[in-house]
């Protein structure tokens, strides 16, 4: 018996999560008292995984360079059952999110997404997880024997642990072509909210859409991912995936700052996750003080100008 | 005349997909969440919507009946409240409502239902669900639905194109877009960017007519084991109180930002 994780992969490289969900499966499979490895397909960045405690890590050779989910189902499902494992590992990416249902209901395991803690296996296995958009979590025992972890992202910290991990490489054979990917549009120069440390996010108090450079400025400095309010994307003055909330991208990142955005209970559902919450605001009154850790009452065109510098000077000096 | 035959005969190349659109009945995004004894959700006072990635892809749905004939079904797995959220389906467009009359507890039953509806209804060509619901956050329906019948499934949907018995999809994923091309039938998790949020459909007066003369067709629940059960609720801790910053003093935020809470 043991416990799969599965890493994903981007252009040949292990994606940045990997080391969250590495340190997950293997403080679990110790909780179970197995083994823990891991699976991924089209890379040969091995060395990483055993600086966090996976001892076996088998890499498919898909030969499609596109993320291939039905083949990447198949071949994840039987290497379940080859191994014996219980429980699959996977994160809360689209990929994941995407994969997880599918990968549940064939290996007939339980899906679980949204998971925050490790689970608590006294009696039942019981999972604790996020939902109503991070209102609220629930505990919910599972009675199947097999089940499918989509672990929320940034809830779990990464363990550095040295060992031995013996790496093998496989190819598929017969790739089913079912769905096919003809091109990816990859946003290029862009940091991704779902990957990104500090996320920067405008609302309607920039007034417009030409006034952006100063979110993309301070985004630039801070390495972060630019973000914006629902309005934002709706008024077409930003594209759609930086729309953030209960109906958009849900934010886990280590540092939020919102700018101009008044803290709209639907927007503040989708950013509950982020552990730092930095407001700038005109208005005293705004909601979004509510809920921030750090607040500045102040103009964005006469605040940010301003932050930016000083963080350009700050970089500079250190 | 001569007008009349070349749209025939357009209409005629034009392949008639059947569509299903599970609709799911959720708390409006404003509500505050309570729980009774944290043991179960206390829905006093909350106003239940259309899941908003399901009213996405009824949208596009009934965008694919104006203009290439498609017919719509929509479904819900639940009791008699969602009968008024199933009513505006049909009073955007939607030719059938059903259902099905039972609580629904989690997805997998949930999925399990709709599953034996589609197995007594001869086929569908396209099944949409929302890519998740905005109560439980689950996002496991449509992937059991297309797993279970085997069919393809592309999630994450922001473009539907259907031409010919093969739908080209984009579905987003993190960071950028993927094209996709795929034989019917299939399924597709919706979301925002499926259509505009400015081309949801609001219930017009012919609308409404023409569904108050419709029927829901209720159906009965088949016998559901479930492997799974939520045993409580917990809201997250309190926020502490929030630090405010003088404008004049940035770097005090940036000093606490990089020494005290260390994220930058
Ligand atoms: C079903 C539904 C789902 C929704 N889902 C989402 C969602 O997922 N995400 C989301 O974001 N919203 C969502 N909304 C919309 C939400 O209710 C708010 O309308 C929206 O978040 C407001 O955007 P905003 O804060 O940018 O604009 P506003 O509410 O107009 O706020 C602008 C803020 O900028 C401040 N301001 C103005 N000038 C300046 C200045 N010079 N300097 C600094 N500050 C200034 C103002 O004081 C104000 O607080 C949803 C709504 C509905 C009905
Ligand atoms: N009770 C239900 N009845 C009909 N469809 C549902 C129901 N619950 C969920 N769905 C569909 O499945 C999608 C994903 O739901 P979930 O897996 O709960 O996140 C929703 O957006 C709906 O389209």
């Amino acid at each position: 018996m043991s416990v799969l994780v599965f890493i994903e992969t981007e252009n040949g490289l292990l994606k940045k999560n990997f080391s969250q969900i590495a340190s997950y499966g293997v403080a679990l499979s110790k909780k179970l008292g197995v083994k823990c490895i891991a699976i991924a397909f089209n890379t040969d960045d091995c060395e990483k995984l055993s600086e966090f405690g996976i001892t076996e890590f088998t890499v498919f050779n898909s030969g499609h360079k596109f993320f291939d989910c039905l083949n990447y189902v198949n071949i994840i499902c039987n290497f379940l059952l080859e191994n014996h494992c219980k429980i699959l590992v996977t994160s809360s990416s689209a990929d994941s999110k995407y994969i997880g249902p599918l990968i549940a209901n064939k290996w007939d395991g339980h899906y679980a997404p949204n998971v925050v803690e490790i689970p608590s296996t006294d009696k039942n296995f019981v999972v604790k997880q996020s939902c109503y958009t991070n209102k609220a979590f629930s505990y919910t025992e599972i009675y199947k024997e097999r089940i499918v972890i989509g672990v929320s992202n940034n809830s779990f910290m990464p363990v550095k642990e040295k060992s031995d991990c013996k790496v093998k490489f496989e190819n598929l054979k017969d790739r089913i072509k079912t769905i096919e990917v003809l091109s990816v549009d990859k946003f290029t120069g862009r940091k991704t909210i779902a990957d990104a440390d500090i996320v920067v996010s405008g609302g309607r108090g920039l007034k417009g859409p030409e006034n952006w450079y100063l979110i993309e400025d301070l985004a630039e400095v801070l390495g972060a991912a630019t973000a914006c309010s629902k309005p934002i994307s709706d008024m077409g003055w930003r594209t759609h995936d930086e729309h953030v909330g209960q109906t958009g991208k849900p934010v886990s990142s280590k540092l939020y700052i919102a700018i101009g955005i008044s803290g709209a209970i639907q927007h503040v559902a989708g950013i509950a996750k982020s552990k730092v919450k930095v407001v700038i605001n005109n208005d005293p009154e705004a909601p979004f003080f509510k809920s921030a850790d750090f607040g500045i009452v102040g103009d964005a065109f006469d605040v940010v100008p301003k932050l930016i510098q000083k963080l350009n000077e700050f970089k500079s000096s250190s | 005349m001569c007008y009349n035959i070349k749209c025939f005969i357009k209409f005629e190349k034009i392949y008639v997909v059947k569509v299903l659109v599970c609709i799911n009945s959720v708390p409006d995004t404003t509500s505050k969440i309570n729980f009774t004894d944290n043991k179960e959700y206390d829905s006093t006072n909350i106003q239940f919507v259309i899941n908003p990635n399901d009213e996405f892809g009824l949208t596009r749905a009934i965008w694919l009946k104006e203009k290439q004939n498609a017919t719509v079904d929509v479904i819900n797995v639940g009791q008699s409240q969602s009968d008024k959220l199933l009513k505006k389906c049909l009073a955007i467009g939607a030719d059938n409502a059903y259902r099905v009359n039972i609580e629904a507890i989690n997805g997998e039953m949930v999925a399990d239902e709709i599953i034996n509806f589609i197995k007594s209804k001869n086929h569908y060509d396209l099944i949409i669900a929302g890519r998740e619901s905005i109560d439980y956050n689950g996002g496991m329906v449509a992937g059991f639905i297309a797993s279970k019948l085997n069919f393809p499934f592309v999630t994450n949907c922001v473009g539907l194109k259907i031409e010919n018995n093969i739908a080209y999809l984009t579905r987003e994923i993190d960071g950028g877009r993927e094209n996709i091309k795929c034989n019917l039938p299939i399924v597709v998790g919706s979301q925002k960017g499926l259509v505009e949020e400015s081309d949801l459909k609001i219930p017009n007066m012919r609308g409404i007519m023409l569904a108050s003369k419709k029927e829901i067709k209720v159906l009965g629940p088949s016998k559901y084991v479930s492997s799974s059960k939520i045993i409580r609720f917990e809201k997250p801790s309190e926020k502490k109180e929030i630090k405010m910053i003088s404008p004049d003093n940035l770097d005090e935020l940036i000093d606490i930002l990089q020494n005290k809470v260390k994220v930058i």
